[in-house]
């Protein structure tokens, strides 16, 4: 591959993604370099989600373009199965497989995509699940636990890809408030591992701890960026103030 | 045992009640017979449509316009046209194309047999009916959950066998246990072409014997048993497949 770690790991250069007439963002940019965690925060319907399922491929974009590794994800040639072997994605809602008991749901991707046999698979997914505080629950089904639980499993399962990055999308946004933080502590311990992380979140506090960055979007647009301290303490544009106003 | 039959001979000659395959070796073997090839012909039939209606389901989601249009042109002809027509049109129609083989006593016979069309004609007209079930099943399925799958790098075909299949086939299982009620009644009319099959069988033994309301009433309760084991296997499939904390 002509990919080294100097350059960005995920390199987004003016992306433009319409749904119909409808414009969602209006040329992005943004660089994440191997180890970094950034945070993308933003109002409702500013197109954060759209953005980073532009980055595995689950939306296409119209225009621009998407270096993972140096490898254009806005190629028609792309093969998608390989992209998403390196880009791991963690839902708002689980989105577990409520068929399969939590270490099924952690070993059938490296079984089945990765084609490891299954008695390794099955030895990582433990650990994965011991690592993700969930050992005792390993043969219990999705709708056999709680919702940070089964946010803890979707973590693993997604890490039982060995990704070189991971998308989480508002991860906690539908977790009682209780358990915002055992899901938020396994993400905080992941990147202090050294896993590239893109976040998009509403947990400023959270954001401000684990980030190496900050990306504001509003209207398709990314109206500001920079280091934690300098975003929420020396924020520029209007509507970022407005925002952190709000929220904070 | 002798005595058991001996007992339907005395009761024949004390009451008129005349069921011969009861006490009438020959008969017994007819009877025999018929309800084999019934049990035959339902079990290859059911066994076959099903997977015509999970091959067709699959069929109908993929990417090629043709392929699509050509199911659902299968779908209109067998779901809208009468499934005795279907037959003699396979039996007679087709079955002048088919090349003759040589038998055992030196002359030909059909490469495919009455029993071989039968087969064929109700496992299409069964599995028309199984792909529209199973396509709304499919529905049924949550995309954010095929969404998932796709994230982890799984295949197409991956997402459907191990995913949105097992998912939808839990939906469906009481539509399907219609259809194949439907399709175990509907294997009478093998008997137009002469399968050998219990109601063949049966009327054979009637033209005999004038012993039609005898043996009208024993294809009732026949049928009603043969029926009735497979509800209770499709039961018991239903229950086999819960999944706790999943479902109704
Ligand atoms: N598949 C789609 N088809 C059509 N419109 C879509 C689709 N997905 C998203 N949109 C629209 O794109 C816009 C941006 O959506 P997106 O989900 O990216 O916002 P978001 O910033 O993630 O918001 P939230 O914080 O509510 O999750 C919204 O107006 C939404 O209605
Ligand atoms: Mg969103």
């Amino acid at each position: 591959m002509n990919w080294d770690e100097t350059k960005p790991m995920v390199s987004i250069k003016d992306v433009y993604k319409s749904f119909g007439t409808l414009e969602v963002l209006k040329g992005v940019s943004l660089d994440v370099m191997k180890g970094e965690v950034i945070c993308i925060i933003g109002p409702s319907g500013s197109g954060k989600s759209t953005l980073i399922r532009c980055i595995n491929g689950l939306n296409d974009i119209q225009s621009g373009s998407i270096l993972v590794e140096g490898q254009e994800v806005n190629d028609p040639e792309l093969n998608k199965l390989e992209l998403r072997k390196k880009v791991g994605m963690v839902f708002q809602q689980y989105n577990l497989f409520p068929h399969k008991t939590a270490l099924e749901n952690v070993m059938m991707a490296p079984i089945r995509v990765l084609k490891h046999d299954k008695e390794i698979a099955q030895k990582a997914a433990i650990k994965l699940l011991r690592k993700v505080g969930l050992e005792d629950k390993v043969n219990a089904y999705p709708g056999e636990m709680s919702g940070g639980q089964q946010q803890r499993v979707a973590i693993a399962r997604s890490l039982a890809m060995n990704p070189d990055v991971i998308l989480f999308d508002e991860v906690t946004a539908a977790l009682d408030p209780e358990t915002v933080n055992e899901v938020l502590l396994t993400i905080k311990k992941l990147a202090e591992d050294g896993m590239t992380c893109i976040l998009v979140t509403h947990e400023m506090g959270f954001a401000r701890e684990v980030a190496d960055h900050i990306y504001f979007t509003d209207g398709g647009l990314i109206v500001e960026h920079g280091n934690p301290k300098k975003f929420f303490e020396n924020a520029k544009d209007p509507r970022t103030k407005e925002f952190l106003s709000q929220i904070l | 045992m002798e005595a058991f039959y001996e007992w339907f001979r005395i009761l024949y000659e004390d009451t008129g009640i005349n069921l011969p395959f009861m006490y009438d070796e020959y008969d017994r073997g007819r009877i025999l017979n018929g309800l084999w090839a019934t049990i035959k012909l339902s079990a290859i039939c059911v066994l076959f449509s099903v997977i015509i209606g999970m091959v067709g389901a699959w069929l109908q989601g993929s990417p090629w316009k043709t392929t699509r249009r050509i199911v659902n042109v299968y779908i209109q002809l067998f779901r809208n046209t009468p499934p005795l027509v279907q037959l003699y049109f396979f039996y007679f129609a087709v079955g002048i194309l088919i090349p003759r083989v040589e038998n055992d006593w030196g002359g030909t016979s059909p490469l495919i047999d009455s029993f071989g069309w039968a087969v064929i004609s109700l496992s299409f007209f069964a599995g028309a009916f199984n792909v529209e079930i199973f396509r709304s099943g499919i529905e049924a399925v949550p995309k954010s959950t095929i969404e998932a799958a796709k994230a982890l790098g799984f295949s197409r075909l991956q997402i459907y066998k191990d995913i949105t299949l097992p998912l939808a086939l839990r939906v469906v299982i009481p539509s399907l246990n219609n259809n194949l009620v439907n399709l175990v009644k509907t294997t009478t009319l093998a008997y137009a072409i002469a399968v050998p099959e219990l109601l063949y069988e049966s009327n054979q033994i009637w033209s005999d014997n004038v012993n039609v309301t005898e043996m009208m009433l024993f294809l009732l309760v026949a049928y009603f048993v043969l029926v009735g084991i497979l509800v209770w296997a499709m039961n018991f499939w239903d229950r086999s497949l819960k999944i706790p904390g999943f479902g109704q």
